[in-house]
């Protein structure tokens, strides 16, 4: 992962896809969010979704899985070519997320994350502040999900 | 008796749980989804922000879906959400807390493009046993109306 100083607005990052199938759809609904379209699929077909579809926090954690796993590729690389990655802090929150489509067993979706503004924290002054729209979207094109999500990043050198 | 949207008026609905969160559920899920050293190793966590083993805010927010669903959904003719407007992680979750969940009504509205649903926009607050607050968030479900409802569950 680079350091703050080196992120700038409008900067991408492709995050990798993810299967979801009836088998860990119902595994994640069966102990988080046992609504009868998230376990069943005959009840998931007369549902508003048309079919056995994931929970949101599901899709929600699948998206966190693949921000963690492509943070560790790019602390990886860093260290590769010799230099010292910068580590994620913790997340205040975030805001406007929004379960556009409903992810359905066999559905495929691929993850992106897009920065939308970059601060500086004024308590925590070796940190900064990183605001991006991190979406998923199907094998279809479609767009499944999206939210605005905040984090704190390492600045390279604290002032 | 299933809620439907008719049921539901602006205020707070109640407080919900007492969920217990152990050690290993909190490295279960971030094993699976959160794979940070500060939810997964005690050693690690000590020098991270949070200062301590501390789990996902994505486990928090699934607990707090967990525990909606026990609270007031698996009583009511939920047809889903569509997002979460707001979602604070304001204190992190710590092997072995009591979780309780406040749910507050903050706006019942008719659905425009669908008559026989209204949307309910839900205050959701998750607190430890000492009271502090781990999370706020504000979200909206959909909820069937009486006569939908009624009709759904005759053409079963």
């Amino acid at each position: 992962m680079p350091f703050f100083e080196d992120l700038s607005v409008g900067a991408r990052r492709e995050l990798g896809s993810f299967t979801f199938t009836a088998e860990n759809i119902k595994a994640f609904a069966r102990q988080f969010d046992p609504q009868p379209f998230h376990l069943d699929e005959e009840a998931g077909r007369r549902s508003l979704f048309g079919g056995l579809a994931a929970s949101g926090w599901h899709i929600g954690s699948v998206c966190m899985k693949l921000l963690v796993a492509a943070s560790k590729r790019e602390a990886e690389a860093a260290l590769a070519a010799g230099k010292t990655p910068a580590a994620w802090g913790p997340s205040p929150g975030f805001r406007e997320l929004r379960w556009i489509k409903p992810v359905l067993a066999g559905d495929t979706i691929t993850f992106s994350s897009v920065i939308e503004t970059l601060r500086t924290s004024e308590s925590r002054p070796e940190w900064g502040i990183v605001q991006a729209r991190n979406s998923g979207i199907n094998q279809r094109g479609e767009q499944v999900f999206s939210m605005l999500a905040t984090g704190f990043l390492q600045r390279r050198v604290a002032p | 008796m299933t809620l439907t949207f008719e049921d539901f008026s602006v205020g707070h609905l109640g407080r919900f749980g007492p969920r217990h969160v152990t050690r290993e559920d909190i490295i279960a899920f971030a094993s699976e989804f959160d794979p940070q050293p500060m939810h997964l190793d005690e050693e690690a966590a000590k020098h991270s922000m949070l200062k301590g083993l501390s789990g996902s805010g994505w486990h928090l927010g699934s607990l707090m879906m967990r525990m909606l669903y026990d609270g007031l959904l698996c009583r009511t003719a939920s047809l889903g959400s569509g997002g979460v407007d707001e979602l604070r992680w304001l204190s992190p979750l710590r092997p072995g807390d009591d979780l309780t969940l406040d749910i507050d009504v903050k706006q019942v509205r008719a659905s425009r493009s669908r008559p026989d649903m209204g949307i309910l926009t839900l205050g959701l607050t998750v607190r430890n046993a000492a009271g502090t607050v781990l999370l706020e968030a504000t979200s909206s479900i959909m909820v069937s109306r009486r006569q939908s409802a009624d009709e759904a569950r005759r053409d079963r």
